[in-house]
């Protein structure tokens, strides 16, 4: 970024923001905007305290479960609905309403079935995560060069080896774009879950806050939330810079 | 087992999903340690042969025999070089090279070592770590070329290889092409659209008709090919049988 002539590294857009925050926070415009200093300070006496580990133990484990689930069950799904046309045909529509539907809305249902608790939110972040995951994959498959699946089998590859020499590698950047898709539509279904169950992990926490107006700790825990989402995206759009090269290529 | 014939398409029919009759009762035999073309306006239905022969597409009447034995896919005595090369984009030309060995299950040392041997056979040592997105249309087909001599078939099927390669190119890779098959000892059969690459590389030269394809004239010319290369282009026998086969293949344009 340059402004009048001088280069202004991106960081310090941020850091303009945050005097601008500061200013607010100390002429005490709004109780809800409490000087940035202040909400630091919270974070750091938040962070070390047994609570706020064990509500990120339980998010983090929701999260993990939900999203593994998805990514397993997300490409398995594409790459059948890619090769096998008779799935694609009775999948396709319903992947495609529901990549697109506000699962939230069906967050309150899931508590009618599976219960108030952690397998609930393990369900929301799995159903946020999968279905991008599924069509992306399903995408990559279908776009594999047909010509390189006719040379494997010219070279007497067997089934497997059409797999996963040929097919899963070709529709990789489409599975990792899907993944990092996936990932980021987690990190909201487990604030999402976690919020509408109010009564466990991070979302009790919002809860608790917001309820009783601890705005400092309340601004320090959407920080934390929106650094951890932005850390794991961050890392699987690392690993797909990392296959670039070859993206290139085709 | 007739000695004399290594590849036999007997009565082979082929009509596509939807109608499309690509091939209409194909009779041919194809003898072992030459290089046969099969040449025909586009359309004709020449590739689609090939990958009969090659396994890869089932017929929908008709046998194709190779050394005797009915074929029913594809098989280790037959390689394919492909018209858009068909190059692995996430693999090196080193493993690309030993690709069809990696799929029959070879050590990695065996396999890499046969590998650089045809590498620097069709002219790319030094290449073996690049990816196939550095190199050019041709030093693709060549590695193409190489993943198919790696598994050391009996027979290469070549589908129109030159066909995404500048004119410069091609005459040089034809060349090389020819050097390399002087001492391999394969039987070849080569699809082009091109009469001169058809007349210049080979001594029998199968003209298929517009769809439906049937072949037309099996056409053998004598051409001298001690010579050097541009002899070769301006042997009278080759510009005899260039002037025959457009005469031929005129009338089947529309």
């Amino acid at each position: 970024m340059t402004i009048f002539g001088w280069r202004i590294p991106l960081a310090a857009s941020l850091a303009v923001w945050f005097l601008a925050w500061e200013a607010v926070g100390q002429a005490k415009l709004s109780m809800i905007v409490p000087p940035v200093s202040a909400v630091v300070v919270a974070g750091m006496e938040l962070m070390p305290t047994q609570k706020f580990l064990s509500a990120a133990w339980i998010t983090l484990t929701a999260f993990g479960t939900g999203l593994g689930l998805a990514i397993v069950v997300g490409i398995a799904l594409g790459v059948l609905m890619a090769r096998v046309p008779r799935v694609g045909d009775i999948l396709g529509l319903w992947v495609n309403i529901f990549v697109s539907a506000p699962i939230s809305a069906l967050v309150p249902m899931l508590m009618a079935i599976v219960g108030i608790g952690q397998a609930t939110v393990v369900v929301t972040v799995f159903l946020f995560a999968v279905f991008v995951i599924i069509l992306d994959t399903e995408v990559g498959v279908r776009q594999a060069s047909p010509s390189l699946l006719e040379m494997a089998r010219s070279f007497g590859a067997s089934r497997r080896q059409l797999y996963a020499k040929v097919l899963i590698l070709a529709a990789l950047p489409e599975i990792l774009a899907g993944v990092r898709l996936g990932v980021i539509r987690g990190v909201k279904g487990v604030v999402i879950g976690q919020l509408l169950i109010s009564i466990i992990g991070i979302g009790e926490m919002f809860e608790l806050y917001s309820r009783n107006f601890l705005m400092e700790e309340f601004w320090a825990l959407v920080i934390l939330v929106f650094l951890f989402a932005f850390a794991v995206s961050e890392s699987v759009a690392w690993l797909e810079r990392r296959i670039e090269y070859y993206a290139g290529a085709r | 087992m007739d000695g004399k014939i290594i590849v036999d398409v007997k009565g082979v029919s082929k009509t596509y999903e939807g109608g499309v009759e690509a091939l209409q009762d194909v009779h041919l035999a194809v003898p072992p340690g030459r290089l046969t073309t099969f040449l025909g306006p586009s359309g004709c239905g020449k590739t689609t042969l090939l990958k009969i022969i090659a396994g890869l597409i089932e017929p929908t009447a008709g046998d194709v025999l190779v050394k005797g034995r009915r074929i029913s896919g594809p098989g280790p005595e037959r390689a394919f070089v492909f018209q858009d090369f068909a190059l692995l984009p996430w693999a090196n030309v080193l493993r690309n090279v030993a690709f069809g060995l990696e799929l029959r299950g070879m050590p990695v040392p065996e396999r890499h070592a046969v590998a650089r041997t045809y590498i620097a056979e069709v002219g790319l040592a030094g290449f073996e770590e690049s990816y196939p997105s550095q190199l050019s249309g041709g030093m693709r087909q060549r590695v193409g070329l190489a993943r198919a001599l790696a598994v050391d078939a009996d027979i290469l099927l070549m589908d129109e290889p030159f066909s995404s390669v500048d004119e410069q190119t091609r005459r040089k890779f034809q060349e090389d092409l020819l050097a390399l098959l002087g001492h391999q000892r394969k039987t070849v059969i080569f699809v082009t659209h091109s009469i001169e690459e058809a007349v210049y590389l080979s001594d029998r030269i199968v003209l298929l008709s517009r769809r439906p394809g049937k072949v037309s004239r099996v056409i053998e010319s004598n051409i001298d090919r001690s010579g050097s290369p541009d002899d070769i282009r301006r042997d009278r026998n080759y510009l005899d049988a260039v002037d025959e086969i457009w005469r031929t293949l005129k009338a089947y344009l529309p």
